[in-house]
């Protein structure tokens, strides 16, 4: 409150309003009482409006229940509302059905991993057997980081991209899995240094992501803090009861042993609005706090944003309920096991179920006799932020999505203006009457990339006290110094997929920011 | 290619894009505005809203439709009562609307013909498609200007707010100024006696030799509707050439209220008459009540910012207060609510203070941009001695201001992350040391 007051630009601005009023006091005297009292009436009024401006402006995106500033979500329990956000609600949900099919081609993608070189050393020749565990490569400038096989079988293909490089490494799978058995490892009294690298030998580093940046951690460095999303509100998300139903007991190893690496806590956010499944609220040596809210609500960037931001030189990890639950189960059973629940979604699905496939599975069993059109676009992840890949490509390494939709290259009459169907969208000149109703959709762009027009649409839906337009801006103008004021730390392109949605203008913010993430990251 | 006959057509008479780039731009602007394309998403979000900015602008265009039906009208109205026939609001309601017809669209179609064709031609010279900003500028400004300004002015204003305010800084979205602000303030200050005065608000009215006014003599379209109107046995318009009503004087309300105060005002109008905007005044300003119709549709559908117009009106009512209690002059003493049945201030409020690209880009730098706007404009009516009237220049002067206001805000985003930083290291300090002995001991 004192600072608007003394900020000399302000109260000159106040001054020339006096000045104003006094001068073109026509046939009037100078400083006669009344005008000064009106004009000191009137600097203070604006004061007052620049005053509420600034309240307004004070973290109004999230109440903080049982708060007692803003530290007292760490002690866990809370509950954070928030309100802004968009909850894109589409056809094509996942039955809760989980179901086993047979893949006998999966393929490890050096793409799927955040700053690893596009040549990574490839270990097995094509003809060589592995068993599910084996490493598959490495990245030569830092060979300590292992990607390991997630079945056993024949190295089959090893595709290449652009430029030689490498783009998929495809396994032919065998029909009796063969494990790769680590040694036994006591994780409680060993010295972190030994865990560390024990997680490295098997493995499971890679299912580690540091924010900011998204990139795998390095392995002599401490994380601030570890935090766990264990919802997602993302469009058509897999539900965590059906991810958890049967690994109970991996996740709340695989949350032991995170503990012992972080110095800080390790965070889980729950679904404040939903159903929460018991392994979540009963999970033990963690730090609870329940976000509500629409998407993106359920993402690890807000939650963090709302917990223990990230401020400039932090490092945090972030992962979700599976890769929790493949490092419970490399402590429990001492194998790599890849295998997770995947839900097959979007309306182009004739039968949207879930599946239980390992990393890297080939899409073609999962969609086999399953889509109902064929001008289909399948995206491993979700609508928002997943990756487009071909119907007989293969799902990510941390997806555990598949949605396929229909491509909407068609022209359409009158389309902005008399639209034939009724499309998501957060502007009200779309009579959307039913509140939850749910949308047929397609990849069309619904319009034209043009110059930011709109203002004040991203902030709507971002809940986080963040300017993303004037982020993107800065990032737009290289200017670094803004893009560390801005926040940029604290976002990852997921946490703004849901203003590339919405945005008016059709800029591809998710990849501006990925620009200015490594713009920052190779300034060191 | 499709099997829609039509769409096969219009894909077969495309212009070549390196051959002839403005026959392509103008395609593509009309093949755009016909058919929605068939662009779909690449890489980034797989799904877009609904929402573009040709269905953005054509909701403000469609919300100041009222002014349009409502100003044709008034144009009419205005020139009968000045030449003291047809006083009643429905009498010779087909002459006026023939008027407020022959007048507005001649200014309408200039508008648009030049911006567009500017926007076409620049869309060309740059290789991208024809962006939609003056979709909504060219609706805009006929309804700012005089019914009887002279169509070349207008080209001239459009001219220079088009290339200079905003091709100049990148096209749309990139201006700093208001378009339609811009043409007019050009205007006012190039031709000032084409836009302010008491002679100019009322249309089809000439000055003789002896300073006295005259009805003008009625031209081709006036005859052609005569014909017409002759054959139903309807009034009409005559020869023209007639001498205007005892006491006329063309001057608007505020104009009244600026020399003698709102008593006087009263003595020649009725305060309905003045909220439902049968007064003279540029085209679009008058009717109070369809313009907050418009200004409410843009609220409801989110497209015009609520908290601009909010503070807007807001800080107009705050300073027009603050001079009642004043009222060292007879302006100062119109009653603060009967401020707002004066001049242009809804119209200015609803569609040309919420301008996103002009206006402040963060939520509250629009709570003090509208506020400002307000109280800036409220002072420039009231003491400015040769013109009374504010918030063109009070919205220009402020979208200057906007940038700054930004500024400050987004100063205070920061201050908040750089102190919250501080404050983690602090609390931090001693805990992460601490586990780091706890790590060693456990280690050896």
């Amino acid at each position: 409150m004192t600072k608007i007051f003394l900020r000399p630009s302000l109260l000159l601005l106040a001054l020339l309003f006096v000045e104003t009023i006094a001068a073109q006091s026509a046939g009037g005297s100078y400083f006669s009482p009344a005008i000064i009292l009106i004009a000191v009436l009137a600097v203070l009024v604006l004061l007052a409006v620049l005053y509420v401006g600034e309240s307004l402006l004070g973290d109004s995106n999230a109440e903080v229940s049982n708060a007692k500033g803003g530290t007292s979500a760490t002690s866990g329990g809370s509950t954070v509302k928030l309100k802004k956000g968009y909850n894109i609600n589409l056809e094509g949900e996942a039955v809760e059905r989980l179901d086993a099919v047979p893949v006998t081609r999966y393929a490890v993608k050096p793409t799927d991993f955040q700053g690893i070189s596009p040549i990574p050393k490839v270990v097995p020749i094509v003809g060589d057997e592995v068993m599910a565990g084996d490493v598959l490569f490495f990245d030569k400038k830092r060979p300590e980081v292992k990607y390991v096989a997630p079945v056993s079988g024949e190295v089959v293909a090893i595709n290449r991209g652009a430029k030689r490089s490498i783009a998929e490494v495809v396994i032919l799978a065998d029909k009796e899995q063969k494990n790769k058995t680590f040694e036994a490892f006591n994780w409680q009294t060993s010295s972190r240094e030994d865990l560390v690298n024990y997680m490295l030998e098997s493995g499971v580093w890679a299912l580690l992501r540091q924010r900011p940046f998204e990139l795998i951690p390095e392995p002599n460095e401490i994380p601030r803090d570890i935090f766990i999303s264990t919802f997602s509100t993302a469009p058509l998300a897999p539900k965590t009861s059906m991810i958890l139903n049967g690994k109970e007991m991996q996740f709340q190893k695989g949350l032991d042993v995170l503990n012992r690496l972080t110095s800080g806590s390790v965070f889980l956010g729950m679904n404040g609005d939903g159903y929460v499944p018991p392994a979540v609220s009963g999970a033990t040596g963690v730090v609870k706090n329940y976000f509500s809210g629409p998407h993106p609500a359920g993402n690890v960037g807000v939650q963090i944003h709302h917990t223990e931001p990230i401020n400039k030189g932090d490092m945090v990890w972030v992962l979700g309920v599976q890769e929790v639950i493949t490092i419970g189960t490399l402590f429990l059973d001492r194998v790599y096991d890849a295998s997770r629940v995947v839900a097959v979604t979007g309306q182009s699905v004739s039968n949207p179920r879930y599946f239980r496939v390992k990393q890297g599975a080939s899409l073609d069993a999962l969609l086999k006799d399953n889509l109902k059109e064929d001008n289909v676009r399948v995206i491993s992840g979700d609508v928002l932020t997943g990756k487009q890949v071909a119907q007989d490509g293969f799902l990510g390494f941390y997806d555990d999505q598949i949605t396929v939709i229909p491509e909407g290259n068609e022209y359409e009459m009158f389309g902005w203006l008399l639209p034939l169907k009724s499309r998501p969208s957060i502007s009200k000149t779309f009579p959307n009457i039913f509140s939850d109703q749910k949308f047929e959709v397609s990849t069309n762009t619904h319009g034209e990339k043009r110059a930011f027009v709109v203002t004040g649409q991203y902030e709507s839906v971002l809940p986080m006290d963040i300017y993303p337009q004037l982020l993107c801006k800065s990032i737009m103008a290289g200017d670094f110094e803004r893009m560390e004021g801005l926040g940029i730390y604290e976002l990852a392109p997921e946490d703004i997929a849901i203003c590339e949605f919405v945005c008016t203008s059709k800029q591809p913010l998710q990849e501006i920011l990925a620009d200015g993430l490594e713009m920052i990251r190779e300034q060191g | 290619m499709s099997d829609n006959k039509f769409l096969n057509f219009l894909e077969r008479i495309e212009p070549d894009k390196e051959k002839s780039p403005l026959m392509h731009a103008v395609f593509d602007g009309f093949f755009t505005f016909l058919y929605a394309p068939n662009h779909t998403t690449k890489g980034g979000v797989h799904i877009r809203d609904g929402m573009d900015l040709k269905r953005t602008m054509i909701m403000v265009v469609l919300a100041m439709q009222f002014c349009y039906l409502l100003g044709t009208w008034n144009i009419g109205h205005q020139h009968f009562v000045a030449l003291g026939q047809h006083a009643g609001y429905l009498d010779a309601f087909h002459l006026k609307v023939v008027h407020g017809l022959i007048k507005l669209l001649p200014l309408f179609i200039v508008a648009n013909v030049v911006g567009l064709g500017i926007e076409f031609w620049y869309a060309a010279k740059r290789g991208h498609g024809i962006e939609e900003g003056f979709l909504v500028s060219g609706a805009l400004i006929p309804l700012i200007m005089p019914p009887d300004l002279p169509l070349w002015m207008l080209a001239v204003a459009v001219v220079f707010a088009v290339v200079i305010g905003k091709e100049a800084f990148g096209g749309t979205g990139m201006n700093i100024f208001n378009i339609a602000l811009l043409a007019r303030v050009f205007i006012f200050f190039a031709y000032p006696t084409e836009i302010s005065g008491d002679e100019v608000w009322v249309s089809g009215i000439v000055k003789g030799a002896n300073n006295d006014f005259f009805g003008q003599t009625y031209g081709m379209f006036h005859g052609m509707a005569d014909w017409l109107f002759g054959l139903f046995g309807f009034s009409t318009f005559g020869a023209g050439g007639q001498a205007v009503a005892d006491g006329f004087s063309g001057a608007t309300p505020m104009a009244i209220a600026a020399k003698d105060g709102w008593d006087a005002v009263l003595v020649d109008y009725t305060t309905l008459q003045l909220w439902w905007g049968a007064i003279p005044g540029s085209i679009g300003e008058t009717c109070k009540p369809l313009i907050i119709v418009g200004a409410l549709f843009l609220v409801f559908t989110g497209i015009g910012n609520w908290r601009i117009m909010l503070s807007m009106l807001l800080g107009a009512a705050i300073t027009a207060w603050l001079f009642n209690l004043w009222g060292a002059t007879p302006f100062m003493e119109v009653p603060w609510i009967y401020q707002f049945y004066l001049g242009s201030f809804f119209f200015a409020m609803a569609f040309m203070a919420t301008d996103p690209v002009t206006a402040c880009a963060t939520e509250t730098g629009k709570w003090i941009y509208g506020f400002m706007i307000g109280m800036v404009g409220m002072i420039v009516r009231v003491t400015n001695p040769a013109y009374p009237e504010g918030w063109m220049l009070a919205i220009l002067f402020m979208n200057a201001f906007a940038p700054l206001i930004d500024h400050y805000v987004v100063e205070s985003n920061m201050g908040r992350r750089a102190k919250r930083a501080e404050e983690a290291l602090e609390r931090r300090g001693f805990a992460a040391k601490e586990v780091e002995v706890v790590e060693e001991t456990v280690a050896h």
